[in-house]
């Protein structure tokens, strides 16, 4: 581990000032994944801006119905909270779904968002990686690729992004409040992380000394009816193989007595598939409008995989998102279908 | 021979002695021994898997700040004795595997050493190296013996003939991945030469083992090495004989001014130098009449080792005792490979060995369309097929009975893939068990009274397994007096010579020492000794050994359900029953049990390490991508025994138990999924990609 300098932020200008000025700073929230970088030898920064003093833990509601998430937010906390709990079941699902009791304890919402790949590759500095070395190669292509993505991957770059709750929020049309030198801006969650193209050394859109501030969730009474559905190794305390996201209305009237009823909207994201949360677009689609039915649920997640591309150890994930988004859609609509 | 003892401590579950010092923090481990002015180790480790170190730049380690020095095979001790290839580390520029050691760092803190030890740039020649295990290679080797001294290949009678004329015929290759044993506790060693020679502080499983090996190798007489390990985090196998870090930090310790050194291997170093098992690739061949009695068994196994060392895993062996037949063969032959040394781990042999043929019997009663325990039952020896000696305890049938009973297995519909509980699909299976029953003679126990205690030591270990508290049973029953009035000491070679904790033999063989001792101490001093009586006492060898074929037995017992759209698997329930002699303290005994069984349902579901051939390592090397089980995968598990003394087994009745409970567990596991599934997977680890 390289020596490294440590200030704790006071005020989230001065931490932006410090991080934006130097190249070689980055800020430190719980430390669960940046830590382990440089540990590791992938990360290292020569000052850490420790943020977790700022005012940025709060849960709050927004007038439009929503709720306002601070970046510091711990994982269990968030997880616990009444409004989380009630109002969006499929991100406090998310997060208790993620690493240990003791991690969630430190891991923050910005930090979590911010967690890079755990491709074995990315995280071993003895091999090459177009991520951490950029130019060096991708060691998964032909490698172990168990763990890595089938859709909008590149040549470059196979690796999954980890987050889970990273995939709920992508389902809820979250948005991310980033402030950075030159002022605060907005974007969607689902326009923070990049696909990898040439560039997979780059995971989000963030520029450096970006600091992410609070998360955003509109109001969206529906998201009562969601679930998150995990799919990994081992019961607890395992990465991703393929997560689904999901949250159905069905359309008032439910149909006359005993007929199926109808889909008005639906948000589907999946993770464990690509090196972004991915919204299933082309699955939501397919299904608005349409009915409640085993038939239409295979035929959204098929319109979904149509682009999947595995690279070898992991084609069964194709059926595997397949099969969970299709339970996740029975789950959600169940007393219904 | 020593006489049978009576159990009144033994047999009573009392309470962990070590318990309260080790949860409260005060139980010295290796890394906790006070010494003075520690400075701190960190290895260098080569990252190409063959070739020659062609220079070694410490320039830049050595200017930071707290650099004591670097070590480099330019200053490392010279060796006595470098025939071990594993041990012979920084003697020349060779390189055998990737994440060999080749220098270290000693700084006067371990994040100091760490970061220097990433300063030090290496420059290699590369040769092409060869990593890549396959029963297909041209220049697989049959070793001279196997693990344990046995015989590489066994035949008896004429096994392709049986197989040809054999109404049913089983024939089908199993796989399982290479494991890391991953000790809680990691591999520590703390080093310092002194005018007596080298003091080593070490996470071992046998003191005394550690300094007969290391002796030659550093050119020291016997007495010269000190070694201390009271308390041990797990070992598995992995801390049975020192592996390189040992010699690693005794090297480094020449060069820290007479400072003892301190290294503790992170949890990445472990899965290149602190062994591991073999991957196996099993074909196993049975053959059998309509009603499942076996003609034929063939156990061919494909495994590897490193070039550097070899270790040839006794995989078949189990084959050749374990159920009846008349025509057997079995074979070993390794790949030798530019890779990592293996090593013991948890029942080498046994648990790897039983995983193919215990799937093959389930295959042969579904074959038969016989229920799986009642084709074991019809199978069984009547003496042991391989010596033709009588057995000397064999309960397998009674075991496979009562856990037949527990766990509601006369209910059992043997249709697969036929039960449906909400979303997932369940079933059940069975395996047999068994591990040898073995002690090794020449431990020695001494006793002394004094301050109105009997003082027992043995230079005997506790890997968490409960030694201390169940020698102290012994002890206590071997003089005739309360566990309260017995002081034991253990782990230390300034204590007298004991066998290993491997093998499942710890306990036996410590036992019988301490049984022997208290036997000779009662015939000299009588029940009411004086301060200072003190006598040694060897145990002898025991003469039943020659006569018998002495193993312990058991049967697995699983319950299994497979999610029926994602794969996902889960162990709902587990029983194990063991037939293991005395038992000599239920609490400590069952939580051994449970724990085999638990680290069985990770080799069932889990564990992998994943070699990646292209560069010679293993790439899951931490705990975040290599699964073992967490809480969440050990639902209802449950482990009992029969209640036995077994009159071969010494004077206390009593076979070990370490490893017992791993074995058979990860085919019960797998005859469950196919139950469950139809599915019939070979290959472990059953992971979720494998049922959809
Ligand atoms: C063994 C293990 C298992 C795990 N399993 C899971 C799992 O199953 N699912 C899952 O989702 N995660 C899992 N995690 C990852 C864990 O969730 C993350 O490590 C954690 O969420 C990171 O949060 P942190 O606050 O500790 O971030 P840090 O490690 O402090 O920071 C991570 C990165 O984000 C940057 N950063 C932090 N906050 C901000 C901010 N506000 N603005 C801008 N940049 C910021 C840091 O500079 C750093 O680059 C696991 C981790 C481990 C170690
Ligand atoms: S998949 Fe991406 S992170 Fe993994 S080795 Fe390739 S480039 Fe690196």
């Amino acid at each position: 581990m390289k020596p490294f300098d440590y200030r704790r932020a006071v005020a989230p200008e001065s931490a932006i000032a410090d991080v934006a000025g130097n190249p070689e700073a980055a800020y430190l929230a719980g430390g669960t994944n940046l830590v382990d970088h440089m540990k590791l030898g992938i990360a290292e920064p020569r000052l850490l801006v420790d943020i977790t003093s700022l005012p940025l833990d709060e849960v709050a509601e927004t007038q439009d119905g929503g709720v306002s998430i601070g970046a510091n937010v711990r994982n269990s906390d968030l997880a616990a909270h009444p409004l989380i709990r009630s109002r969006y079941p499929v991100l406090s699902q998310a997060l208790l779904s993620g690493a240990s009791g003791q991690l969630r304890n430190l891991a923050t919402t910005g930090g979590n968002l911010l967690q890079r790949t755990r491709c074995v590759y990315f995280q071993d500095v003895t091999t090459p990686c177009n991520k951490r070395a950029p130019g060096s190669g991708c060691s998964a292509l032909e490698g172990y690729s168990r763990y890595h993505a089938i859709l909008g991957a590149s040549d470059d770059c196979i690796a999954v992004h980890p987050s889970d709750i990273a995939v709920a929020l992508a389902a809820l049309d979250a948005t991310v409040v980033v402030q950075g030198p030159s002022g605060e801006r907005s974007m969607a969650l689902t326009d923070l992380h990049r696909l990898p193209d040439s560039r997979p050394d780059l995971d989000t859109v963030l520029e450096h000394g970006d600091l992410i501030t609070a998360v955003r969730l509109p109001g969206l009474p529906w998201a009562e009816r969601s679930a998150y559905r995990k799919v990994r190794d081992r019961a607890s305390y395992a990465f991703a193989l393929v997560s689904v996201a999901g949250a159905v209305e069905l359309e008032d009237d439910g149909g006359a007595p005993g007929e199926v009823p109808v889909i008005r909207q639906v948000r589907i994201a999946l993770g464990g598939v690509a090196h972004k949360p991915w919204r299933a677009t082309l699955a939501e689609e397919t299904l608005r409008g349409v009915q409640a039915t085993h038939e239409n649920f295979r035929a959204a997640a098929d319109a979904e995989l149509e682009r999947a591309a595995p690279v070898g150890d992991n084609a069964f994930k194709v059926p595997m998102v397949r099969n969970t988004m299709i339970s996740v859609l029975h789950e959600l609509t169940r007393e219904y279908s | 021979m020593t006489a049978p003892l009576e159990a009144r401590a033994m047999g009573s579950s009392i309470e962990r002695l070590d318990g309260v010092a080790k949860v409260t923090g005060t139980a010295p481990y290796a890394w906790e021994q006070p010494v003075e002015r520690p400075a701190y180790l960190h290895p260098v480790q080569s990252t190409i898997a063959l070739g020659r170190v062609t220079g070694i730049d410490t320039s830049a380690a050595e200017a930071l700040d707290g650099v004591i020095a670097v070590l480099t095979r330019h200053n490392a001790l010279r060796l006595e004795d470098t025939s071990d290839g594993e041990l012979a580390i920084l003697q020349d520029d060779a390189v055998g595997f990737r994440g060999q050691f080749i220098g270290g760092v000693i700084a006067e803190t371990p994040e100091t050493a760490r970061e220097a030890a990433a300063l030090v740039t290496v420059t290699y020649d590369q040769e092409a190296h060869d990593a890549r295990l396959s029963a297909d290679r041209d220049d697989l080797d049959a070793p001279d013996q196997v693990n344990a001294g046995f015989p590489t290949d066994t035949v008896q009678g004429d096994p392709d003939a049986a197989l040809a004329g054999a109404a049913v015929v089983i024939d089908r290759t199993y796989t399982t991945p290479a494991e890391h044993n991953n000790p809680m506790e990691p591999h520590t060693t703390v080093a310092q030469w002194t005018d007596n020679g080298l003091v080593l502080y070490d996470s071992t499983q046998g003191v005394h083992q550690v300094r007969r090996a290391l002796a030659p190798v550093f050119g020291l007489p016997i007495e010269r090495i000190h070694v201390t390990s009271p308390h041990v985090g797990g070992g598995f196998g992995s801390k049975g004989l020192p592996h390189s870090h040992v010699i690693l930090v005794a090297m480094a310790a020449q060069l820290s001014g007479g400072r003892p050194v301190k290294l503790a291997l992170t949890r990445q170093q472990l899965f290149s130098v602190a062994g591991y098992r073999t991957p196996t690739i099993q074909r196993v061949r049975l053959g059998a009449d309509r009603e499942g009695r076996l003609t034929a068994i063939v156990h061919d196994v494909v495994e590897q080792t490193s070039k550097i060392k070899e270790f040839a895993e006794q995989t078949a062996v189990p084959t050749r005792m374990m159920y009846a037949a008349e025509n057997r063969r079995t074979t070993h032959r390794l790949a030798r490979l530019d890779v990592p040394v293996p090593s013991w781990m948890r029942a080498p042999g046994e648990c790897p060995g039983m995983f193919g043929p215990e799937v093959a019997m389930d295959e042969l009663a579904e074959a038969c369309g016989v229920d799986p325990i009642e084709v074991r039952v019809r199978n069984e020896p009547h003496i042991d097929p391989e010596s033709g000696r009588p057995f000397a305890n064999r309960h397998l049938v009674a075991c496979l009975r009562e856990g037949a009973r527990r766990f509601g297995w006369e209910q059992r519909d043997h249709r697969p893939r036929v039960r449906l509980d909400g979303d997932w699909l369940a079933g059940t299976g069975v395996a047999s068990s068994t591990y040898p029953a073995r002690s090794q003679p020449g431990s020695v126990a001494r006793i002394r009274f004094a301050d109105g205690l009997f003082n027992v030591s043995i230079g005997a270990a506790d890997l968490g397994t409960g030694t201390w508290t169940v020698l102290t049973q012994v002890a206590a029953d071997a003089l005739g007096v309360g566990v309260g009035d017995v002081r034991l000491e253990i782990g230390d070679t300034a204590l007298p010579k004991a066998s290993i904790a491997g093998g499942s033999t710890g306990l036996a063989s410590w036992g019988t020492a301490i049984a022997e001792a208290g036997e000779t101490f009662l015939t000299k001093y009588g029940t009411e000794p004086e301060d200072g009586d003190e006598l040694e006492a060897a145990a002898p060898k025991n003469p039943a050994a020659d006569e018998y074929a002495m193993h312990s037995f058991g049967a697995q017992f699983a319950e299994v359900k497979v999610h029926r759209f994602t794969g996902e698997i889960r162990v709902s329930r587990m029983l194990g029953v063991f037939s293991a002699g005395r038992i000599v303290n239920p609490r400590t005994a069952r939580s051994q049990f449970l724990g085999g069984m638990t680290m069985g349902l990770g080799m069932a579901l889990h564990e992998h390490s994943v070699m990646d051939p292209r560069f010679g390592i293993i790439v899951n090397h931490d705990f975040a991508e290599y699964h073992i089980p967490a809480n969440a995968d050990v639902l209802d598990m449950d482990a009992i025994w029969l209640d036995e003394v077994d009159e071969h087994a010494g004077p206390l009745g009593a076979r070990g138990i370490g490893e017992i409970g791993i074995v058979g567990a990860a085919a019960a596991i797998a005859n469950a999924a196919y139950h469950a599934t139809g599915v019939r997977v070979r290959d472990l680890p059953l992971t979720p990609d494998k049922f959809l």
